[in-house]
């Protein structure tokens, strides 16, 4: 066992490291990846150590550099990209939603695609316009990508990796707001599947459903919950495509309730589509409707506004209310 | 265009190196906009419209990289205009015939695809556009397997790796990014190889294709960026597209540009083996801008007589690609009647075998839908399939029913 304290930013470092270690063909590209080591430091070092050719500074173009890291795919290469903030994927949609989503089938499955596309999303941190947002119902909706976001620091060390080992294209959520957040990370461990969900905190009563930067709220949730006598399970979803609907399930026939929380905004979210299916998987088990907790139809606020926007502990108890009152 | 009209006008060729940079701070602004109206531009020529071959100081640089072609060699280029136009032709009249739901001529840029393609070694990679037949040809891939996502059974469907000549791209200037980015991985590698990226004169307008050339010039990257400016992006001519030349525009990114008769296959030859040697040798991108004329539609949706002039179209007839290189065969007893009615019946073989073959082509089947999206499986995708199977299936067993 090789267990060590660390937060989700430094597990990443780690895994990153581990990457490069493992397989020649890793390569790390992105504005300010290399000597600054990016602007949250998560391939801080990675530079000095394993040099220009593997750890790649880009111009400062995102169409660029997911368009160049499917070229360098398709010669064998494994690039892992940073986007430096979740608004500037934009430019990079195009290359991730026409081309890297698309090119393994039309080749009829010839060729692959292992390129991870790692961005830093989600807000609580008081930056300006485009820091802040969750865009990932936008890349789950896509066939052809695998949409993932850690909400640990274990989960930050292994599911990097996990998503580098993978010869489909992954798009890694970081919840920047949690980057500093410290964990146990057992480095020698043998990892759970990928997109399988978690218990995180067992339950009777009912289920809050979440993942990366929410998942903490929900715990904290679930604790005030427990002082009122409710038992609340909370799982962390951990992967966006696909979504484990099975754990979900099996949770739901144990709880019959179940509230979906995300940062992102509710209408056709994340929690839109897991409502939908659990509602046609537990329709007998159910005891209410499936709730879902999450951002307004309205543009990420200015950062004094986004307290009030993103959902916090007296949003979720809200809901776990209105659910526990059918 | 004469050969003196064409070494009186001023410096065809910008480039980021010491040798060229005289020539090229020497073009004036003004100058290089009143150009894009020019008719008849400035371009390295080796055979005129007429056939015969022309020795000019424009053309000293390229010429020598087409010096040890023979008589034989010429007669190889010419067979493979005349094979490409007949599969051209064929597709597009499959096409008319209902066998396929659209098709992208490339009629009149045959110069530019057979002498650019035939310039390439067996490691070098491409990445075409959806008009490359051509080029597909010179790489040896199957004529058939490119009618395929025309046909609608499948979106590409060839294995890339087979002949180094990736799957078409419709979104366009999106392939010139993974041309850089396989050039990164080709210069990693140390590998003996250049890659050549298609576009079109519509997609220099693309930011793709901008990012493309700073991406490879930033990392001096093995890659030819080979643009057949073909003065049409579908109705928009090329003075909607840009106000300065296209080849001018490597300049601004630090590599050289060099604009050249597009339907001379001998100087599209003479030019990419000079690009892709210049890839070879390390010393980085190259912007090719072949000069050349679409002489049918967009694609087989789109009414050319809407937008341009008949005048035009029959003014780019008498620099026709094929017709310039019979003439000059002809002339220098390269090649006999005989040795054009022998090409004529095999590319009518040719073009048999390949309608045959589409009309032959089954539609996939339905299963195929959930195939290959993902490489390592996929949860939604295993549910989705076995639901719709069931579906399918329910239909059977009412059949056994009655």
């Amino acid at each position: 066992m090789a267990v060590e304290k660390m937060s989700i930013a430094k597990a990443l470092n780690e895994s990153l490291r581990k990457a490069l270690e493992q397989d020649p063909k890793v390569l790390i590209m992105g504005e300010d990846v290399g000597k600054l080591g990016g602007v949250f430091r998560i391939t801080d070092g990675l530079q000095k150590d394993f040099g220009e050719e593997r750890v790649i500074d880009t111009p400062l173009a995102e169409s660029g550099i997911v368009g160049t890291a499917i070229g360098l795919a398709l010669r064998g290469y494994r690039p892992v990209v940073e986007i430096q903030f979740d608004g500037f994927v934009f430019p990079a949609y195009d290359q991730i939603v026409t081309q890297l989503a698309k090119m393994h089938a039309r080749a009829l499955g010839k060729i692959k695609l292992p390129v991870v596309v790692r961005i830093p999303y989600g807000g609580a941190i008081g930056a300006v316009e485009h820091h802040s947002e969750s865009p990932e119902t936008l890349f789950a909706h896509v066939a052809g990508l695998k949409v993932v976001s850690p909400s640990n620091a274990t989960d930050a060390y292994w599911m990097l990796q996990q998503a580098i080992l993978s010869d489909d294209p992954v798009i890694f959520f970081e919840p920047k707001r949690r980057y500093w957040d410290k964990g146990e990370v057992d480095t020698e461990a043998i990892p759970g599947e990928l997109h399988k969900s978690r218990v995180v905190r067992e339950g009777a009563d009912l289920t809050l459903a979440a993942y990366g930067p929410m998942v903490k709220v929900c715990v904290e949730a679930a604790a005030a919950a427990a002082e009122e006598g409710k038992s609340v399970e909370v799982l962390d979803l951990r992967s966006m495509s696909p979504v484990d609907f099975d754990g979900i399930q099996a949770s739901v026939e144990k709880t019959r309730r179940l509230v979906v929380v995300h940062e992102a905004p509710v209408f056709l979210g994340v929690g839109s589509e897991i409502a939908a299916r659990i509602t046609e998987r537990c329709f007998y088990h159910l005891e209410a409707p499936v709730l879902r907790v999450g951002g307004f139809h309205a543009p990420y606020p200015p950062a004094r506004l986004e307290d009030e926007y993103l959902p916090g502990l007296d949003r979720v108890l809200d809901a776990v209310d209105r659910s526990l009152a059918y | 265009m004469t050969v003196e009209s064409t070494a009186a006008r001023k410096p065809r060729r910008s480039s980021g190196t010491k040798r060229a940079a005289g020539a090229a701070s020497a073009a004036k602004p003004a100058a290089a906009t009143a150009q894009t109206q020019d008719a008849e531009p400035q371009l390295v020529q080796l055979l005129t419209p007429q056939g015969d071959r022309v020795d000019n100081a424009e053309n000293a640089e390229f010429a020598p990289f087409v010096a040890d072609i023979t008589t034989e060699d010429l007669r190889g280029l010419y067979r493979d205009m005349v094979m490409t136009r007949r599969f051209d032709g064929e597709a597009t009249a499959l096409q008319r015939q209902g066998e396929l739901g659209l098709w992208a001529s490339l009629l009149g840029q045959e110069a530019a695809q057979i002498g650019s393609g035939r310039a390439l070694n067996d490691a070098d990679y491409v990445f075409p556009t959806y008009r490359e037949h051509g080029v597909a040809w010179c790489r040896g891939v199957d004529p058939t397997n490119l009618l395929g996502m025309f046909r609608g059974v499948n979106h590409g469907g060839w294995d890339p790796n087979t002949n180094n000549f990736h799957l078409y791209t419709i979104v366009i200037g999106s392939q010139t990014l993974h041309a850089t980015g396989y050039a990164m991985g080709v210069a990693k590698d140390g590998a003996d190889a250049a890659v050549i990226a298609y576009f079109g004169d519509g997609a220099s307008s693309q930011g793709d294709v901008m990012e493309a050339f700073n991406f490879s010039a930033v990392y001096n990257s093995p890659v030819v960026f080979f643009c057949q400016n073909n003065q049409w992006a579908i109705s928009e001519p090329t003075e909607r597209q840009m106000r300065v030349p296209l080849y001018q525009r490597a300049q601004g990114f630090g590599f050289p540009g060099v604009r050249v008769d597009g339907n001379d296959v001998l100087a599209c030859l003479a030019v990419t083996r000079w690009a892709l040697d210049r890839a070879r040798r390390g010393e980085g991108p190259t912007l090719v801008e072949a000069f050349t004329y679409r002489m049918g539609a967009h694609t087989t949706s789109d009414d050319p007589t809407k937008y341009r002039r008949d005048e035009e179209t029959a003014a780019w007839e008498s620099k026709d690609p094929i017709q310039r290189l019979k003439a000059h065969l002809l002339a220098t007893g390269g090649a006999d009647e005989a040795f054009f009615a022998e090409l004529e019946a095999e590319s009518e073989a040719m073009g048999k075998r390949v309608r045959e073959a589409v009309r032959a082509m089954p539609d996939p089947d339905t299963m195929a839908i959930f195939e290959n999206v993902y490489a390592d499986g996929h949860a939604l995708v295993d549910e989705e399939r076995a639901q719709f199977a069931a579906y399918l299936a329910s239909f059977e067993s009412a059949e056994e029913g009655h």
